[in-house]
């Protein structure tokens, strides 16, 4: 075995390590008022750096270079690929163990390290020091080096054997040089192609977050209290941008693959990265309202420094395990969760530190701001996004409560709300109403100091626009569309109030937006990021509130009576063939499908044998694609096992017919995972995903074997079918099977029909392999009636062929259907915000160069 | 008295309000013995219980009844919870996916005491292929 590879590897995770720390020394000591000493501390550190992102890029490497060419020997390539893995998909391993996810992060701090080098020249040394210190913290995450003496470990690598990882294995008693031969796979979720951008997104959102921190307490530490702003603000957008695509790539990954029935499902996961974002566009408004009027600069360096800190208290929820059954998606533990706390608590402890020592520097307005200014509209949005990151912090936290009680000695037993939805949905949405009023309203601030008269002159307009929008709204029946559950009264008030206050909203920032891009187009970023909010907000409520289970079952009434309350009629049973309707819509389950390399659409199950190799089918009929044959029968196909499609055919009396396949993966990991397919309509979405399918074949209860001996052109019954048996065939060669020369088969030919005058032909076959004096059946088994034909027996003599026949359940899906109204608007929305805070963010460091470029950074 | 004071008031009250809603809003995990408690005492709110399948000497599961046929919408089955008290469970849902396969179960919901049974609204599994790799192809 040749583990260079591997220790080259950790030789550069350690190199990295040092070298950040030393860079971060360096950069420390450049930063002090020495002019001559600190130009060779600049440089010393600046090789230090090159050295540092040179050894991460070399980390990256050769794990791409293990998981590449399949070094089973390393437990990362073995526990997160597999020899089936395409190359595009083998980029996925690097996020789905955590030692990956940590190295991602890691690269993308050296990139961004880089670029702060390039384009600073006074704030190099400061910020650097600060960056290079978070940068040393996380390359010890995955360092896997145990100090002497201490015997305690320090990160996990990710180059471990799997033989220093699992010594257990029974395995190296007998064979000690054993490598498996293939891996354990990534896990086939994560094998989709959002999951190949939505990490490296959110984790180059969680790297940019470090950036205005580094900023802000670079300048503390240089008495700069107020200067830290300018450069800073750029990238306290671009975390913004980067972050919040990040989070939306998720929902949006979450909604097309997973079957919670949406986007957001208030998971501690997802909840550990929307507060720290609020928190950020919350401090985002405050060093605007800084730099235009001078106030708020406190309150700026406080919520700067606590948008990292979240960050490091979410990689802390996430990672440390502390989350347990709480979540879907956690890591697993690595034992890192006493690093990871070390890492939180010295970051807290050093900016407290910092800010509590140059509070008295930081420039503060003693005046009362006017109701009439902007800042003091900022102020209480600021206020409200504190508030609502609150709420979701305090309920998020609770496994974090149990375990301080735990280690207090108490009991605490507390449990995470058992509905999430409304808890955290109610308090957001109250929040929402006065964001979205106060994102209407602020933006006639920005431009002058107002007046009574003018407010009221600006705003007028907006306002008698959104209440008109909203009576329509109300008086076209929108808002009580749902025709399931009443929705509480307090509930629709405060849905009103959210449709008005978002419509107010995005008509005042049309109107500023309007204004503004005629004098320049540049300036025009904050209006379209807060039509965007607006938008994102009744999409929100619209396709939430107002989703709406289409797929009502009204037959099993059974058991219902005595919990008329609690029964739900969600799910619908579909017979395959057998049409069922719901709404308008008729369903017809039409089968299994599965994929195949090099044919576009699904091909039916039905029309292929399973072969040994479960990547590989031979296929049973011709398939065509728009009448030119793709494949010949008899061809092998090449297939991803894991993956099975139902067809569903939704039939309309008037108007179009459509197919969804919402999917079934086997997942190792996870069991079967069930994944929705969508159909979008302009102002909805229809949503299915199957709630149950019949156990595998091998698993299911199957009726006792009945024997039949009988003459070709006889009739037996099944169930209720009729099976005629037509005639037999000899064949010198059948499909999946070799066979020798004096080998043949025996084709049985059976046509079943149905009550309903369908008919099924099936063909049982039985391999003689004279040579060898041998018989083998070839049973065939019709899914879609629920019958097994065997051909046991041919008796020569008698002409008689002997078959045996077991039934069992016919084949079904249960299938859940979900209406999604005005979910296009929250995906339009979420563009729209995307764009705005882009182009304030180039407005942002066009002003920082253009300062820089006249020397002066540092004013 | 300051305007920004005001303010201050509003949202530390409304922060309080946050935290007392946390408190409330926050299920608890608890046994069957006390979830029927809770219930007897008219206390309506979902609690979670954690327990495992119920099964024979012969390792078959018992008191499961799932018949998509007559009612995709109904499950019922039997759960032991840690304190060793087994109770019928019903689940007005397709059956989970892999149910038999879970190494433990949380289920969410609250004892309906006139019929001596407890309804779930939501079940947790927790598989053992779930996070864990422990399987070696030789």
């Amino acid at each position: 075995m040749d583990l260079l590879i591997g220790d080259y590897g950790h030789l550069f995770v350690i190199t990295s390590f040092f070298a950040a720390i030393l860079a971060s020394y360096g950069y420390y000591e450049a930063s002090k008022e020495n002019q001559l000493a600190s130009q060779s501390w600049l440089k010393f550190s600046r090789i230090a750096f090159a050295v540092h992102a040179l050894s991460v890029f070399g980390v990256v490497a050769t794990l791409f270079a293990i998981i590449y060419t399949h070094r089973y020997e390393y437990h990362y390539a073995w526990s997160h690929s597999s020899n089936h893995l395409p190359v595009y998909y083998m980029i996925s391993c690097f996020w789905e163990g955590q030692e990956g996810s940590f190295l991602l992060w890691i690269f993308w701090h050296a990139i961004l390290g880089a670029i702060l080098i390039k384009v600073n020249n006074k704030w190099e040394a400061p910020v650097m020091a600060v960056f290079m210190l978070v940068q040393a913290f996380l390359a010890s995450m995955i360092i896997g080096i145990v100090i002497p003496y201490l015997n305690t470990k320090i990160g996990s690598s990710p180059f471990i054997l799997m033989k220093e990882s699992m010594p257990d294995l029974p395995v190296y008693t007998l064979r000690p040089d054993f490598i498996a031969e293939d891996g354990n796979g990534l896990n086939p979720l994560l094998q989709n192609y959002w999951m190949v951008i939505h990490p490296p997104t959110l984790f180059l959102g969680f790297a940019a977050t470090i950036v205005p921190f580094a900023y802000c307490m670079g300048g503390l530490a240089k008495g700069w209290t107020k200067e830290w702003i300018r450069p800073a603000l750029p990238w306290a957008l671009f975390a913004a941008v980067i972050l919040g695509t990040g989070i939306m790539m998720g929902a949006y990954w979450a909604y097309e693959t997973l079957n919670f029935g949406g986007y957001w499902n208030w998971d501690p996961v997802e909840n550990a990265v929307y507060v720290p974002w609020l928190i950020l566009v919350a401090s985002l408004h405050l060093m605007i309202s800084y730099k235009n009027s001078g106030t708020a600069l406190r309150m700026a360096v406080i919520m700067v420094t606590l948008s990292f800190l979240l960050i490091l208290y979410a990689t802390f929820l996430t990672r440390s395990g502390i989350l347990g059954n709480a979540s879907v998606h956690s890591f697993t533990d690595l034992g890192l969760s006493g690093q990871l706390l070390i890492y939180l608590l010295t970051f807290t402890f050093l900016a407290i530190v910092l800010i509590a020592k140059s509070w008295k520097k930081i420039p503060f307005e003693n005046e009362e701001p006017s109701a009439y200014s902007r800042e003091f509209w900022i102020f209480i949005g600021v206020a409200f996004l504190s508030l609502a990151a609150f709420q979701v912090l305090a309920t998020t936290s609770i496994p974090v409560y149990n375990s301080i009680a735990k280690a207090l000695g108490l009991e605490l037993n507390m449990a995470p709300p058992a509905t999430p939805e409304t808890h955290y949905s109610y308090w957001q949405m109250g929040f929402a109403i006065f964001i979205a009023i106060l994102s209407g309203m602020g933006q006639f601030f920005w431009w002058k100091k107002m007046d009574k008269k003018q407010l009221w002159d600006a705003l007028y307009l907006p306002i008698i626009l959104a209440l008109a929008c909203t009576s329509s709204i109300i008086l076209f029946g929108l808002l009580d569309a749902y025709t399931g559950e009443e929705i509480h009264y307090v509930v629709k008030t405060a849905y009103i109030l959210l449709v008005a206050a978002s419509l107010f909203s995005i008509f005042s920032n049309i109107m500023i937006f309007a204004k503004v891009v005629r004098n320049n187009y540049r300036l025009t970023g904050g209006a379209l990021a807060h039509i965007g909010v607006a938008m994102m907000l009744v999409g929100i409520l619209f396709s939430s509130g107002y989703s709406k289970v289409v797929s009502l079952n009204n037959t099993g009434l059974l058991y219902s009576k005595e919990f008329s309350e609690e029964v739900n009629r969600d799910n619908l049973l579909l017979f395959r063939n057998a049409p069922e309707k719901m709404k308008d819509l008729q369903l017809i389950y039409k089968g299994q499908r599965i994929e195949a390399k090099g044919y576009g659409g699904y091909v039916n199950k039905d029309w292929t044998f399973p072969t040994a190799d479960p990547y590989k089918v031979i296929l049973r009929k011709e398939l065509k694609d728009n009448d030119v044959v793709v494949f010949k029968k008899g061809d092998t196909l090449e297939t991803n096992p894991e993956n099975t499609f139902y067809e569903v055919a939704y039939v309309k009396a008037v108007g179009d017919t459509f197919t969804l396949y919402p999917r079934i993966q086997q997942n190792p990991r996870m069991g079967n995972v069930v994944s929705p397919d969508i159909k979008h309509f302009m102002g909805r979405d229809l949503y299915s995903h199957l709630s149950a399918i019949p156990l595998a074949a091998d698993e299911r209860d199957w009726s006792a074997v009945e024997t039949h001996t009988i003459h070709q052109g006889d009739t037996i019954y099944i169930n209720d079918y009729v099976c005629i048996f037509k005639h037999v065939d000899v064949l010198k060669n059948i499909p999946g099977v070799e066979l020798g020369a004096n080998d043949y088969s025996i084709v049985a030919h059976l046509l079943l029909l149905g009550p309903d005058g369908s008919s099924y032909p099936m063909h049982p076959n039985m391999v003689i392999l004279t040579d060898q004096s041998a018989k083998g059946s070839i049973p065939e088994m019709n899914e879609e009636l629920g019958v097994k034909i065997t051909l046991e027996n041919v008796k020569p003599d008698t002409h008689e062929f002997e078959f045996s026949v077991q039934t069992c359940q016919k084949d079904y899906i249960i299938i859940k259907a979900i209406e999604k109204p005005g979910i296009n608007l929250l995906w339009i929305g979420t563009l729209l915000v995307i764009i705005g805070l882009a182009m304030a963010m180039f407005r942002r460091y066009r002003e920082f160069v253009a300062m820089r470029n006249k020397g002066q950074e540092v004013l | 008295m300051k305007v920004s004071y005001i303010i201050l008031l509003v949202v530390i009250a409304v922060a309080v309000g946050v935290i007392f809603s946390t408190t409330g809003d926050a299920s608890q995990y608890v046994d069957f013995a006390e979830a029927a408690k809770m219930a007897s005492d008219g206390d309506k709110e979902s609690v979670h219980v954690v327990g495992k399948l119920q099964k024979n000497n012969s390792g078959e599961f018992v008191g499961m009844t799932y018949n998509p046929g007559v009612d995709p919408n109904y499950f019922e089955f039997k759960l032991t919870d840690t304190k060793n008290r087994t109770e019928r469970v019903l689940f007005f849902q397709p059956k989970p996916q892999d149910f038999e396969k879970a190494e433990q179960i949380v289920i969410i919901g609250h004892t309906n005491t006139k019929e001596n049974v407890f309804v779930a609204e939501k079940i947790l599994m927790k598989c053992p292929s779930k996070y864990e790799d422990k399987e070696v192809k030789i």
